[in-house]
């Protein structure tokens, strides 16, 4: 695999991944032939206060309130402008409103975590949320998936599609985990670790972290711009 | 210059239908297009079972063959499965691309799947172009088929198979 930061098809650690990983190699696409083109999700698609999910109800979600910024890039560092940025997440108690969640943990009225923005002309983006909590998955004896938020991206080509987990600091759940662990470069792993960013913390009112997120393959051809 | 490490990918997890999909998702072109055309498939694992929590994605050039330009049409679709791992798309046939057989690019995301899984629907009544393809070219003869639709009544199916015999063939790109 030419792109060793993301994890291999095959996982068996993540008992889901065993029935459903392809058996046989990726084929490589013949030089040339990727569709170099990507869509463009606009305006229209964002609502006024779909970045901030503190804000989507009547009252404030319980938990801790956090910030979380950064900037989207392609390989060679250019901003991805004007793309449309999908997170989702659980709740400060780890409960997803989506039906199939079954963790026997509060869901707040307050809280759907969905959110959606554009990414400015330097690539940057910012979400005001809550801190997930951990939850409860069934993979394993008492296996629980450390916080993180779930990020969907768009870069400038079609096949640089990636959604990814953004985690938090410190968690002690790391080396338990087996979705975690499947990125077996310990430096790409850290690249899913938010960063505590004192700069983006609003005093008095929220924790600030930084995750900047670069689409498209480190074994691209740099263009100049 | 220097290349920057690319952020690694993660499952969408179990989880992501309550903030994905959207209504007009599925339709990348609106109802009564002219030359509107209907694609389903089903999604299977390694024992033939339906995979309910996977979400399609397409990406195709226009009916003249341009990506992502011509005013209405964006190209671009996604559909989540449902209980029975069906998804669905109501779009129009891509025109060739730079000489290439038209196909439609998809992507697809489950629970289970670590990494994103990239594939290519091509058209049955294009057995020439198909023929000189070069990315069909590229791949074992005998797994071509995996990524060639066929007609079911007015529906053209596109079943993906994840794991096992007939495993549809996966690109990396
Ligand atoms: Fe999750």
């Amino acid at each position: 695999m030419p792109n060793s930061a993301h994890p291999p098809l095959d996982w068996p650690d993540y008992k889901s991944n065993r029935l459903r990983h392809p058996s046989r190699p990726l084929v490589p696409l013949p030089t040339g032939m990727d569709d170099l083109t990507a869509p463009v999700l606009g305006e229209d698609r964002v609502g006024a206060f779909d970045a901030d999910l503190t804000r989507q109800h009547d009252g404030e979600p319980i938990g801790e309130r956090i910030i979380v910024t950064g900037r989207v890039v392609d390989g060679a560092g250019r901003p991805i402008r004007n793309q449309l940025i999908e997170i989702w997440q659980a709740n400060s108690c780890g409960r997803y409103i989506q039906k199939n969640d079954q963790h026997p943990a509060p869901l707040d009225p307050n809280f759907t975590g969905f959110g959606r923005c554009l990414t400015d002309d330097d690539g940057g983006y910012r979400f005001v949320t809550i801190k997930p909590g951990a939850y409860p998955w069934r993979n394993h004896h008492n296996a629980w998936r450390p916080a993180h938020i779930h990020f969907s991206l768009f870069g400038t080509a079609f096949t640089h599609r990636l959604i990814t987990q953004m985690y938090f600091p410190g968690d002690p759940l790391f080396p338990l985990d087996p979705i975690f662990n499947s990125i077996l470069d310990p430096k790409a792993r850290e690249r899913l670790i938010s960063k505590f960013d004192l700069d983006t913390t609003v005093p008095e009112w929220a924790l600030g972290y930084r995750f900047d997120i670069v689409l498209g393959g480190a074994d691209q051809t740099p263009l100049e711009d | 210059m220097a290349t920057l490490g690319q952020t690694p990918s993660q499952t969408i997890g179990p989880f992501f239908n309550f903030a994905l999909p959207f209504d007009s998702g599925p339709s990348v072109v609106p109802d009564g297009t002219l030359g509107a055309i209907r694609l389903a498939g089903r999604v299977t694992d390694g024992a033939g079972e339906p995979v309910p929590d996977a979400l399609i994605e397409t990406w195709q050039a226009d009916a003249a063959g341009r990506f992502g330009i011509s005013a209405g049409f964006g190209g671009y679709g996604r559909c989540p499965t449902g209980e029975d791992g069906e998804f669905h798309f109501l779009t129009v046939k891509p025109g060739s691309v730079a000489g290439r057989a038209p196909h439609i690019d998809v992507i697809v995301f489950a629970r289970g799947l670590l990494l994103n899984l990239v594939t290519r629907m091509y058209f049955p009544d294009e057995e020439a172009a198909n023929a000189a393809d070069p990315v069909l070219m590229a791949v074992d003869p005998e797994r071509r088929s995996t990524l060639i639709a066929h007609k079911d009544g007015d529906t053209l199916r596109f079943d993906i198979r994840l794991q096992g015999e007939h495993e549809t063939v996966f690109f990396d790109a």
